[in-house]
């Protein structure tokens, strides 16, 4: 099993064990990362677990969905590899992703 | 360890987000949820939608997995509490166990509230508000093929689109003289209207239900003006109730819901509340609201946790609500209690996608946002920071 690293606003690192198959926004809850809610539980309705993928892994996870660039546009810190976790479907070559968090989720 | 033991009492969205925030804020001593359902703590808005129309599993509903549960050392009981003893510091479980508590979190939640007319007892009438209840209703969609639907309301409407997907010929029966009348302006209603009847779906609004009809299991429903409508299963979604029983019965001010204040404590200074069963004080408001919301239900949870281990926070989040009917998302921020005016951009008579702004003395101060993700992000926090906003603004929020 592999790991990925979520980085908080302030620069703390959170990794959390690469679980295959399921979302990036699951697994975030699943270890408690601060500053992923995932409000809506994954339905792209909400915008709270917002992360921008390190640009060395875009383009391996892929850029956003229309899905999520809907939610994404209107919000103040978007980024180019903006993401919504929610909607990231994890496989194990995202062995060591790192992705950062934006200050505030929505 | 130090901080002795938590309860939290009831383990859907609320109790689970407070059991963990609470390792999250650092409590160290024991965390115990109770629930009564017999299932990890599950979503429980997808039951109306994906799920009921079987396009999800019980699996993918699940909040978190075990695993998380026992990492956490937060301690899953499959219980039904009785009462709340203050005196002694402990809850009294059904068959008269008792566990003590040194802080106690009440998430209770609400229930369906019941049909009281003659044959509201008869097998094939159902409520929606629990996995158990979905799987009693697709149980009963295999006896027949004719949904009555009893309330216009969210649920009532989601679970229309749901049981149409399924292929059953769903009528929706409502008493006032619209769908979504409490909740939204004439022209989301209209919009619903036209969706669910374009789809085949049957609406009669200003229907009053008398009765129920069948020997043993539901036949009709038959309405106050002497028409009856052929049934084979019958699903009630006209509202919920909070389960505020507990709190009032041990002595904690109750007013619709468990009275809290912005840090999520009741009148007992030990005991905190959040979610479906609590009535908080919203400054945004200027009164005691309960809001029937996950997204609200998860921030007084998260403020609730932090209370009990002494840290400052408090609730103030806009509330917003999502609800999913056939391709269409509908996304509300912000409650329109006491709008005066109403902004369209789109039109709800032809279009599948506008949005509907609310606002009260020329602000913004909710918006209904159909297929307009944008909208409702530009509301969100338009409302939520009190940015002021002219009308034209908001005719051209979604453009992209």
């Amino acid at each position: 099993m592999g790991v990925v690293t979520f980085v908080s606003h302030d620069g703390e690192k959170h990794e959390a064990p690469l679980d295959e198959g399921q979302s990036l926004m699951q697994i975030a809850v699943d270890n408690m990362v601060p500053g992923i809610d995932g409000d809506c539980g994954g339905e792209a309705a909400c915008g709270t677990c917002h992360v921008i993928v390190d640009a060395h892994w875009s383009d391996t996870v892929g850029l956003s969905e229309p899905v999520e660039e809907e939610m994404l546009s209107m919000n103040p810190e978007r980024q180019p590899t903006s993401r919504l976790s929610c909607q990231m479907r994890v496989s194990q070559e995202w062995d060591g992703l790192i992705v950062q968090l934006p200050e505030f989720q929505m | 360890m130090t901080n002795g033991t938590a309860i939290v009492v009831g383990a859907s969205h609320a109790g689970a987000q407070l059991a963990a925030s609470l390792r999250q804020e650092g409590w160290d001593g024991e965390v115990v949820l109770l629930g009564d359902e017999a299932t990890l703590p599950y979503q429980r808005p997808p039951l109306s939608k994906a799920y009921l129309a079987g396009k999800s599993t019980l699996q993918e509903l699940t909040i978190r997995k075990a695993e998380f549960y026992a990492k956490q050392q937060i301690q899953l009981v499959d219980a039904r509490v009785e009462s709340i003893d203050r005196a002694r510091g402990r809850v009294v479980l059904e068959g008269g166990r008792t566990l003590p508590y040194d802080k106690l979190a009440l998430c209770t939640g609400g229930r369906a509230r019941r049909l009281t007319i003659p044959g509201a007892d008869l097998s094939g009438v159902h409520y929606l508000r629990t996995f158990a209840d979905v799987e009693q209703i697709r149980e009963s969609s295999q006896l027949g093929r004719r949904a009555v639907i009893i309330g216009g309301g969210y649920i009532g409407l989601e679970t229309a689109a749901s049981l149409h997907a399924l292929g059953l010929d769903v009528t929706v029966v409502e008493a006032a003289e619209r769908v979504l009348e409490r909740v939204t302006a004439p022209e989301v209603s209209a919009f619903y209207e036209r969706i669910h009847r374009d789809a085949g779906v049957t609406i009669h609004t200003g229907a009053v239900v008398e009765a129920l009809s069948g020997e043993d299991r539901v036949r009709g429903v038959r309405l106050a003006d002497g028409d009856e409508l052929a049934a084979d299963l019958v699903i009630v979604g006209i509202g919920i109730e909070p389960n505020t029983e507990l709190a009032a019965a041990a002595g904690l001010l109750v007013d619709d819901g468990v009275v809290i204040d912005d840090h999520a404590r009741t009148s007992d200074h030990d005991i905190v509340a959040a979610g479906d069963c609590a009535s908080h004080l919203m400054g945004r408001y200027g009164r005691r609201i309960r809001l029937e919301s996950v997204p609200s239900a998860g921030e007084q949870a998260k403020v609730a946790a932090a209370t009990l281990c002494g840290n400052d926070r408090t609730i103030r989040a806009l509330p917003w609500f999502w609800s999913d009917q056939y391709e269409v998302k509908l996304q509300i921020a912000g409650l329109n209690t006491g709008y005066d005016e109403v902004v369209l951009s789109g039109d709800p008579i032809s279009d599948r996608d506008f949005s509907c702004f609310y606002l009260r003395a020329g602000e913004l101060i909710a918006a209904d946002c159909v297929n307009r993700p944008r909208d409702f992000v530009f509301s969100k926090r338009t409302i939520a920071q009190g940015l002021p906003v002219d009308r034209a603004e908001l005719l051209t929020a979604g453009a992209t």
